[in-house]
């Protein structure tokens, strides 16, 4: 072909295809969010149950990033006036956080109609609930003869229950445990007492074997039974069960938790990452995640399509039968001045 | 150089001014050639310098408070503390384990030597990451060391080598050790071998030369391989993370849970400048004794 092109005609060619690539760049620009998760069996997961179905009936292109713990960059792209990211889906937490501190946008519900039938407890000025999933008591049964730990007084009790544990390396959800395996009430634990919670950690202190700061550490642990029992995120307990591994774990006692999406503060595109919202918190996607990974819809309207199975929705962290064995996580408690207090004091008492 | 030096003491005015024309062009030139680099330096690294110094001093306003902070508050002395003594175990095993390697590669045949510094620096161009993993797989509960022991039957119960300030020490000293063995060698290959031989003809047991003639000889390199594994260490972050359990706190990884959990860009950028202090007054002392280029591998 490029034989019997002449020169000119071939420049002129190249030319005009540079203009329709730039066109069609500019086209893209419109219609792409940067859309950042955890990262993990859950990226992949969300992937295929709703950002790619999401990018089609949108027309837009996802780019998709991962930060396991977003809020330093938050922060940075907050302060420093430089958006990146556009949607951040992320403990409601730093959404709030980020919000009261001009890092997050509000969000105009008048342009999220999916989130109207959402109950209110799910929403925040700034975030919607993407998705639900428990932080529990997972073990391996081999260590423990058919008497595995079923509560946070089992796993505080070295005695009756020997072997190495391990905690996550962060406060949301152990300090709860704490009281727990300390007679507190599930209805009582908020506002949490501080002082009495991180008394009972000093107690089990010296038994945990390692304080796990990523989700996929905490599968290895379990895995390549370094540890017998540990508290982790039910989706990372099922991955490792559904590849053979001696693990399993309990509803009992777990902490409901969710993500929300929330987008950051002056974002790159803005509008697009407004119909991304809508979009991705829309029934018929949100119903999609389950049949992927372990995790419960955001939006509760999901359970109403048909597409989770009755059997299916058990399973599930956020069903009504296991919800009810479990806490929910007060964010409202931890964005408080008493939760931030308490959350400075970990450093400390992870160093003493 | 010296000879430059010694034709500018001439007493002959003409002969001088002119070494002293061609010198200062000479400078010129080299200061031209340097520009480049000069410029990178300031622009990557003494500007962000001064921000970090600046921002150790920042809180809404001037303030001295994050620095009170670590001079006040038991953690942040704590993990000085715990960084310092992590440097200096590891500083010592490495020395341990570093010299007898150093040595052997510098009195050994050619070929032998080559193989023995293959060895060294091979890992060292695996990363750090796959490193700390690797110590993970190896000391954890059923990793091959605990399995191999308790297979031998020397101990009942697997060893907590790992996820504790042990496996970091394990895991650090390897990542260091070729920082320990190349200034070793580098000085004592230079140690002539006249020497020895000298004093084995005068009759000195081997052990009475090595301990009279070769290790006198060869405590520059020591000095060098120490400070550049003890400052190494002291920054040291992705091993303890790993391989610290979450409890193996060391100075570089407040620096970053400042930012991560706390947002507190003031307090991390004081513990950095802390941190930096004390590696500036550790190569000052050193330099009193060895000379700087020689630390760091120029000579």
């Amino acid at each position: 072909m490029m034989k019997d092109t002449n020169c000119l005609k071939y420049l002129f060619g190249s030319s005009v295809m540079v203009i329709g690539a730039l066109g069609a760049g500019q086209t893209l620009a419109d219609g792409e969010i940067t859309f950042v998760s955890q990262g993990g069996a859950y990226q992949d997961a969300q992937t295929v149950a709703i950002l790619d179905p999401v990018a089609e009936a949108l027309g837009i292109t996802i780019r998709q990033e991962s930060a396991p713990d977003a809020w330093p960059m938050i922060r940075t792209q907050g302060t420093t006036g430089q958006a990146v990211w556009d949607v951040v889906d992320t403990p409601p937490f730093n959404c709030i956080k980020g919000g009261e501190q001009d890092l997050i946008e509000p969000l105009d519900f008048s342009r999220i109609p999916n989130a109207e039938g959402m109950p209110e407890e799910y929403k925040t000025p700034y975030s919607v609930a993407y998705e639900f999933y428990s932080s529990v008591l997972a073990y391996n049964p081999e260590a423990f003869d058919g008497n595995p730990p079923q509560s946070w007084a089992d796993f505080w009790n070295v005695e009756d229950f020997p072997g190495n544990r391990s905690l996550r390396n962060y406060p949301v959800g152990t300090l709860e445990a704490a009281l727990l395996a300390d007679g507190v009430a599930p209805d009582d634990i908020y506002p949490i007492d501080v002082d009495r919670a991180y008394e009972k950690l000093e107690e089990i202190k010296p038994y945990i074997t390692t304080w796990w700061t990523s989700g996929g550490q905490s599968a290895q642990l379990l895995n390549d039974e370094e540890v017998d029992m540990l508290m982790m995120w039910n989706g990372r307990v099922s991955s490792i069960m559904n590849e053979g591994a001696n693990a399993d774990f309990t509803y009992n006692q777990g902490f409901l938790q969710s993500t929300h999406l929330c987008i950051i503060k002056d974002a790159p595109n803005l509008d697009t990452a407004v119909e991304f919202v809508n979009a991705a918190i829309a029934p018929e996607y949100q119903a999609n995640l389950p049949l992927h990974i372990d995790y419960g819809p955001g939006n509760p309207a999901a359970f109403d399509r048909g597409t989770i199975s009755e059997e299916r929705a058990g399973e599930l962290p956020s069903s009504p039968e296991n919800a009810a064995k479990q806490v929910l996580i007060s964010y409202e408690w931890w964005t408080s001045d008493d939760g931030v207090e308490a959350e400075r004091r970990w450093l400390e008492f992870m160093q003493r | 150089m010296k000879a430059t030096a010694i034709n500018s003491n001439f007493p002959l005015v003409s002969h001088r001014d002119a070494s002293l024309g061609y010198r200062r062009r000479e400078h010129a030139l080299m200061l031209l050639l340097m520009s480049p680099a000069v410029l990178v330096v300031f622009v990557l690294l003494l500007i962000p310098l001064g921000w970090l110094i600046g921002q150790s001093f920042y809180a809404d306003g001037f303030t001295l408070e994050h620095y009170q902070r670590i001079f006040t508050e038991g953690i942040y002395w704590n993990t000085f503390w715990v960084t310092f003594r992590i440097s200096f175990i590891v500083t010592l095993l490495a020395l341990l384990m570093g010299y007898p390697i150093a040595y052997a590669a510098s009195i050994l045949p050619r070929r032998w030597s080559v193989l023995v510094l293959a060895l060294v620096i091979l890992p060292f161009w695996t990363s750090v990451l796959v490193r700390a993993y690797a110590w993970l797989i190896l000391l954890q509960r059923s990793g091959v060391v605990n399995e191999s022991l308790m297979g031998v039957g020397l101990i009942d119960a697997p060893l907590a080598l790992v996820h504790n300030e042990l496996g970091t020490i394990i895991a650090t000293v390897h990542i260091l050790l070729p920082f320990m063995v190349l200034p070793l060698y580098a000085t004592m290959q230079k140690i002539p071998h006249d020497l020895i031989q000298a004093g084995a003809s005068l009759g000195g047991t081997p052990l009475h030369v090595f301990m009279r003639v070769f290790f006198p000889l060869s405590l520059s390199g020591v000095l060098a391989g120490m400070t550049l594994v003890f400052v190494l260490c002291l920054g040291f972050y992705i091993t303890p993370e790993l391989v610290g359990g979450g409890r193996t706190v060391m100075a570089s990884m407040l620096v970053s849970r400042n930012i991560q959990l706390y947002s507190d860009w003031g307090a991390a950028s004081a513990v950095s400048v802390v941190l930096l202090l004390c590696v500036l007054a550790i190569f000052y002392v050193v330099s009193r004794l060895v000379p700087l280029e020689k630390i760091l591998g120029a000579k």
